[in-house]
């Protein structure tokens, strides 16, 4: 057994990545190099974000980064300290008023089996915060990968969510 | 659609429906154990359907949910005959329904598999009976408590209402109901006329936790105190460990253990098939888990047979089709002596590549045992089967054993296997903790059971006056039932002799030829259908063009007049050519087959009949230099009544764009014996740009029995777009993945 030490003083802590996560800040103090994927996935068990490949090729674990669109597979946590991460988790408000993509893929029941959704919405949000008016050369510039064939009710989940989002802002 | 409930303090109606389609009430709910998965809500839901006192009606679903919607389709057909209130409706998934009879395994729920788009039909069986028999249990508690005859009231939306107005609610009546005996024969079902939901649209069930984030699939399910683990696979199909040296891996922080997987032995299968031998690192976490695999010194040593890339397995296949069949599959009439007298002759070779399944979800397995019992997290379309390889692995009673089953990212025939079952459940014996395997990416294509490499050479002939009198189809396939069934038995997955044209030409023989492969094979969307289609559509596309006759109008009179053909395949027992003709000729007229094309498109037609269902698709491309446009696509289809029709078109679109896209790029490659491809940047599946914008899905009004929906869509598919591209480009493209080959001619 150890001996204790003497004299114990407390010191703030100050090691560690400080991310804030759909609004609410978390101390990483593991492996910086810890991908965002299984930061998300294991630690916070916050499973929305999705493992399907290891090459960032196939979007099942897109999120946002500062409002732009991000694959938590390519992601370290290293590069994160600070920023602000929006996971599907935190797109709904907070009295669970669906954002209007999601509200969208509903009523177009964009799902199929539903493992590459999470995915396909949050490109879907950075999208539209891009381009309200999306063209379909625009929607096709969405590279996540379906295996079931969801993309014609994603595209028209997409139309549907801008036409629900500008009629919001008129 | 997913709640927790707390059971303990709720009263429900219990109605259960045996494998024997006896109906059993008030079986004792099973105990709710909220431990066993932290921080979700999968529980053991025994019955079919339970009312709480709010009114809410919870509906067990039992066939493994794969992205077919069969939640959804299974709890509008019993919401329909209990007359259940959908918008109180709660689907919840039940476990395999298994008990011990003197120790052997009684299944208790019937039907539970994703296979064959079999569970709907299965479902319009026994769930009709489920329903009807709830309601009747309901009304009469209604009528004892009103002190009036059942027959003078009715049901409608949640509720029993009497002749005069009055009105009871389900969860007012469930109590009562509850502890009614259920009718000696069951009520029977409503009829088509009464229908308030089946026919109608229902979104997905589970639409709002999967677009949430909160829907739980088996990967994001966890036990307390569980090791994640991956696996180092040995990538030579048969080969076993050569050398291992763990000290590095070990010595990271979080790293619990490294365990081995054993090399394959024919003698004592673990899964449905051979496992790979296998390095397992076992850790606290995913990462470093995955960080320490990559720490291991670990050397192979191949198996005695090393994998065979597809040119190898087509010269295999021009010197089987040299000598005799394995199995003469069907023959009718004489086609050599009515093709040396025959004017018009015809003959083709087409060839299909080795294709993975590419489920957006690898195969992974949450497994916590011990020698009293054993609960199973993972994607399975095959429940029975995971239970075998986890009652053979554990020894433990059939009632000690509980096959969990959550919603699957995709499936296409991948989970009906059990080998990453079958890891997890070794490694957690072995470690005396839950463990959660994850393949990676990489393992799912290296280790996949693929889709038969086939051959098909067909020929025929036709008479002056442009009729069919001969045909003949052989096909060499690494056929997917080897080292599973015995060898006479291996052509039943590959070729069926019911299968269009027989029946159609009198002079025809269907032939198959065996193949050998080390890469194992397995189940695929429609098996072997697709490329059975695929083969057959294009040489009628072909033909016609030969023979200069339209593409519609030739398959029309070769279908002939509305008659009914023997079927004895799944689907049968017959096989309806005046459906398969009245699908074509809608796919045919939406897409404007008869009206002038634009200039450079092509358009192409296929159908075919698959587990019972007729489906036609009708496409429009065109070649914008090296860019394929797909302009518009028809998918015609009859599938008996359909329960969901939103659903179904989910279904059929969903297949028409996995049939594009395994056609255009999808190829497993071999190299030095060993599968190449790692991910999906080297196997492309398709992307929004590449896909059409839309699918228009025209489903035929059918008083007759549903057929299900997952696979009809995909067999026409890949075809359709062949022929239209031949008739935008004139190349004819005889091999998939075809846009390699197409790029190469143009």
């Amino acid at each position: 057994p150890q001996t204790p030490p003497a004299e114990i003083v407390p010191q703030p802590i100050r090691d560690g990545i400080v991310v804030v996560i759909n609004d609410k800040p978390y101390r990483h103090t593991g492996d910086p190099d810890l991908p965002l994927l299984w930061y998300l996935r294991d630690v916070l068990r916050l499973s929305g974000c999705k493992y399907g490949c290891d090459d960032a090729s196939c979007g099942a674990c897109s999120v946002l980064v500062d409002g732009k669109l991000k694959r938590g597979c390519a992601l370290s946590m290293r590069d994160l300290a600070d920023k602000r991460i929006t996971t599907i988790e935190g797109l709904a408000s907070a009295d669970g008023t669906l954002h209007p993509v999601q509200q969208a893929w509903i009523d177009e029941d964009a799902i199929l089996c539903g493992y590459c959704q999470a995915g396909q919405i949050m490109a879907a949000v950075a999208l539209l915060a891009r381009k309200p008016q999306p063209s379909d050369a625009d929607i096709d510039s969405i590279d996540n990968l379906c295996r079931c064939g969801s993309y014609p009710r994603v595209r028209r989940a997409i139309q549907r969510a801008a036409r629900t989002m500008r009629g919001k802002t008129k | 659609m997913s709640r927790a409930h707390d059971a303990s303090r709720r009263r429900f109606l219990k109605v259960f429906g045996t494998a024997t389609g006896a109906l059993v009430v008030g079986l004792p709910a099973l105990a709710w154990t909220p431990d066993e998965l932290l921080g979700q809500n999968l529980f053991r839901l025994s019955p079919y359907v339970r009312i709480e006192p709010d009114g809410t009606t919870v509906i067990g679903a039992r066939d493994p949910e794969v992205g077919q919607g069969i939640r959804t389709a299974e709890a509008r057909i019993l919401a329909e005959e209990m007359d259940a209130d959908w918008p109180r409706v709660i689907v919840e998934p039940l476990d395999l329904g298994v008990t011990s009879a003197n120790g052997e395994p009684h299944w208790t729920y019937g039907h539970q598999i994703a296979s064959g788009s079999t569970s709907v039909p299965a479902a319009w069986n026994d769930l009709r009976n489920v329903g009807a028999a709830a309601r009747e249990l309901l009304m009469r508690a209604a009528a004892a408590h009103w002190n009036t005859g059942v027959a003078t009231l009715r049901t409608a939306h949640g509720m029993v209402i009497a002749a005069n107005g009055r009105k009871l609610g389900y969860g007012e009546l469930a109590e009562a109901a509850s502890k009614l005996k259920p009718a000696t024969a069951p009520p029977g079902p409503k009829t088509a006329a009464q229908y308030a939901l089946v026919g109608q649209d229902a979104g997905d069930v589970d639409a709002r936790d999967i677009v949430t984030g909160r829907q739980h699939f088996a990967t994001d399910e966890w036990f307390g105190d569980t090791l994640v683990a991956v696996i180092a696979h040995c990538p030579w199909p048969g080969g076993k460990l050569a050398h291992l040296d763990d000290t590095e891996a070990l010595k990271s922080k979080g790293v619990e253990k490294v365990l081995t997987i054993p090399a394959p032995d024919a003698d004592r299968p673990l899964g449905t098939r051979q496992l790979a031998a296998g390095v397992a690192v076992l850790a606290a976490d995913t990462w470093t888990a995955l960080q320490a695999l990559a720490k291991l010194d670990v050397r192979w040593q191949p198996g005695p047979h090393p994998a065979q890339g597809d040119d190898a397995l087509a010269a295999a296949a021009a010197t089987a089709f040299e000598g005799d069949p394995a199995k003469a599959v069907r023959t009718d009439g004489d086609f050599v002596e009515t093709a040396k007298r025959a004017p018009r002759k015809f003959k083709a070779d087409y060839r299909f590549a080795t294709i993975a399944h590419a489920e957006l979800e690898p195969p992974n397995a949450l497994v916590k045992v011990d020698n009293r019992q054993a609960t199973i997290v993972a994607p399975v379309q095959n429940p029975r089967a995971t239970f075998d390889t986890v009652h053979r692995l554990t020894g433990l009673a059939p009632d000690k054993i509980t096959i969990k089953l959550p919603r699957a990212g995709g499936g296409f025939g991948r989970f009906l296997e059990t080998d990453y079952v079958a890891e997890a459940v070794m490694l957690a014996k072995a470690a005396g903790k839950p463990v959660k395997l994850t393949w990676t990416r990489a393992d799912a294509f290296a280790h996949d059971t693929y889709r038969p490499f086939s051959v098909h050479r067909l020929e025929a002939c036709a008479d002056r006056k442009h009729k069919l009198t001969g045909w003949t189809h052989r096909i060499a396939s690494t056929s997917r039932l080897a080292d599973r069934e015995p060898r006479a038995r291996w052509w039943l997955s590959e070729m069926h002799p019911d299968d269009l044209p027989a029946g159609l030409i009198d002079n025809l023989q269907y032939a198959w030829y065996a193949l050998d492969s080390a890469l194992p094979r397995g189940g695929y969307r429609a098996s072997s259908h697709a490329v059975n289609a695929f083969a057959t559509e294009c040489f009628l596309d072909e033909i016609a063009h030969e023979l200069k006759q339209d593409a519609l109008k030739f398959r029309l009179a070769l279908l002939g007049e509305p008659r009914k053909l023997t079927y004895r395949g799944h689907g049968g027992p017959t096989i309806d050519t005046g459906k398969l003709a009245w699908v074509l000729q809608l796919a045919a007229d939406a897409i404007g087959w008869s009206k002038p094309h634009p200039h450079g498109h092509g358009f192409g037609l296929a159908c075919h009949f698959t587990f019972g269902g007729y489906v036609a698709h009708a496409v429009e491309v065109s070649m914008e230099k090296t860019r394929l446009v797909i302009h518009n696509v028809v998918c015609a289809a009859d599938l008996g009544r359909v329960v969901n029709p939103l659903g179904a078109r989910a279904a059929l679109v969903g297949a028409t764009l996995d049939g594009f896209s395994t056609a255009l790029r999808e190829r497993i490659t071999v190299k030095d014996g060993r599968v190449v491809q790692q991910g999906f940047k080297d196997y492309p599946l398709a992307t929004m740009a590449q896909m059409p914008h839309d699918v228009q899905v025209i489903l035929v009004p059918s008083q007759a029995e549903p057929t299900g929906a997952f696979d009809m869509g995909f067999p026409s598919a890949a075809p359709a777009l062949a022929n239209a591209i031949f008739a935008g480009t004139t190349v004819r493209v005889r091999q998939l993945p075809l846009w390699a080959e197409l790029m190469r001619l143009l």
